[in-house]
């Protein structure tokens, strides 16, 4: 039991356990607390993953940028969130079973599959060369140059989306 | 070393948490948080599935990072038009935004 392992299995009950909370505290700033304790534990699964520059992407993004949204928008409408009445509604006993059974579904086809006990094999040339490589999949014409821009293009309509949407047009 | 299987067996669960959040949650808000955790869940299978398949093509890191730049595009027109919703109706609550309904 070496060091990835110990690592992956604290991530991994921190990630479950945060998780649960979200979707089951009553007050929605900590939830959203809780979010980010989730999204921290998957930046370590990605490091255990030798991804690093996706760990540093989701701490600066999703924790950085995304979570706090949240937390801004938890504010902008806190009357609502106030304990009063159920967080949750009338359905969930069928909700949770919905869960449960998908979670089984995915078990089942899981294990039909014969690629699980897989090992990661060492990265040629070692994992401080992924990120020059991914640099260049995402500009090379060869590759990912198109997405990389459709993303670009997306992300400039959701911003002036959002602000129109969220524009108070009365003027005051 | 950690077999694929764990990854994509903790991602399986964190997907359904997220599913059951979207179902039960009252608050709009909170179903946009539980879509953030059903998103992330994703992002660690297509990680895991690069780095235990073909490390050479970039493939699967490219995708994840397209997965983070559609997620904060989500958060960002779902939170305004929650916002936007909460100044006209004075709710957040997604039962009560029922104004579409037949």
């Amino acid at each position: 039991m070496d060091a990835s392992v110990v690592i992956f299995i604290l991530s991994a009950a921190l990630i479950i356990a945060s998780a649960l909370m979200v979707v089951s505290t009553r007050n929605l700033i900590h939830a959203a607390l809780w979010l980010i304790a989730t999204l921290f534990g998957v930046a370590v699964l990605y490091a255990v993953l030798e991804a690093g520059f996706l760990a540093v992407v989701q701490v600066v993004v999703y924790i950085g940028a995304i979570a706090i949204m949240f937390i801004f928008a938890v504010m902008l409408t806190r009357k609502e969130m106030r304990d009063q009445g159920a967080q949750v509604n009338a359905a969930w006993p069928m909700a949770a079973l919905l869960g449960l059974l998908t979670f089984g579904g995915l078990w089942i086809i899981l294990s039909k599959w014969d690629g699980l006990a897989k090992l990661p094999a060492a990265i040629p040339g070692g994992a401080d060369g992924t990120l020059q490589q991914l640099g260049i999949a995402l500009t090379s014409p060869d590759a990912f140059v198109l997405p990389f821009e459709v993303a670009s293009v997306l992300l400039l309509a959701a911003l002036i989306g959002s602000v129109y949407v969220a524009m108070n047009k009365k003027g005051s | 070393m950690i077999p694929l299987s764990w990854y994509l067996v903790l991602s399986a669960a964190l997907f359904c948490i997220g599913l059951f959040g979207v179902m039960v949650r009252r608050n709009a808000v909170a179903i946009l948080l539980s879509v953030e955790l059903m998103l992330n869940a994703v992002n660690i299978n297509l990680v895991a599935f690069w780095r235990y398949g073909d490390t050479t093509s970039m493939a699967g890191q490219v995708f994840a990072i397209i997965v983070f730049a559609v997620a904060a595009a989500e958060v960002a027109v779902g939170l305004s038009l929650i916002y936007s919703i909460y100044r006209r109706r004075g709710s957040v609550i997604a039962d009560e935004l029922d104004l579409m309904k037949w």
